[in-house]
């Protein structure tokens, strides 16, 4: 692993790249799990539908909703990475930039958790 | 610039290509997630549509059948992320790991595969 200074966790940039990096991990590690179980929709729909019940409850609820604010994190950051790169970089932007991603996230994890 | 790595020797012809590769690993990272910036806002959208419906596998399916553009959103959906996914692990893989070159790579390739396959098997169960 390269390790980088400690003093570039002082800023913001350095915790928006590990969350970018972690939801990642997190997200490619789900998707294979996603997509089997969907795949079970016509074949298995009861199978399918114990699932959907399982995951109603409290600690797979709360599990769903970071896997939800993962996703939405990723693609906050995602954005805030592709208006960097092509649009370009404003210095005294990049905190409220970081800011505005976070608060999406958060956002729509809550609307997420208190939907269902 | 080519960073030589190791003890590999690196001639020019290799050089280019490598740095060939490395641009369009560039640009298909960035065009797969402007792709995806607007599948997981629509994914994201739809999930608390669906909740809302009552999530189930007869509901899940409906909802395909609704209407042919799900099915074929959903298939580029997965075609975008079978591109980003596996890029984004391997810079992971090279940063975090150590793990580079040959082997990585194909590791890598696999892994875009089946997340194509799966994804792809995944929506024409839905759809069909």
């Amino acid at each position: 692993m390269r390790r980088s200074d400690f003093r570039a966790r002082e800023h913001s940039g350095w915790w928006a790249f590990l969350v970018h990096r972690v939801s990642g991990i997190v997200l490619a590690l789900f998707l294979p799990v996603h997509f089997f179980v969907l795949s079970q929709a016509l074949s298995r729909p009861t199978r399918l539908n114990d699932f959907l019940a399982w995951t109603r409850a409290p600690g797979v609820k709360l599990a769903e909703t970071l896997l939800v604010l993962a996703l939405a994190a990723h693609l906050a950051g995602g954005v805030r990475l592709l208006f960097v790169e092509f649009v370009g970089w404003r210095a005294n932007w990049q905190k409220s930039a970081l800011a505005i991603a976070a608060a999406a996230a958060l956002a729509y994890a809550l609307l997420f958790a208190l939907n269902g | 610039m080519i960073e030589a790595r190791g003890d590999a020797p690196i001639d020019a012809a290799a050089g280019a290509r490598a740095t060939r590769a490395a641009a369009w690993r560039f640009v298909l990272q960035r065009a797969s997630a402007a792709v995806l910036a607007v599948c997981v806002v629509v994914h994201l959208a739809s999930i608390i549509v669906a909740i809302r419906g009552g999530l189930s596998a007869e509901a899940i399916v409906a909802r395909m059948h609704a209407n042919p553009a799900w099915p074929a959103f959903y298939a580029v959906f997965v075609v975008a992320v079978a591109i980003h996914a596996p890029l984004g692990l391997r810079a992971i893989a090279d940063e975090w790991l150590g793990l580079r070159g040959k082997v990585t790579d194909i590791a890598l390739g696999l892994v875009a595969l089946l997340l194509l396959a799966g994804g792809l098997y995944a929506v024409a169960s839905l759809a069909g």
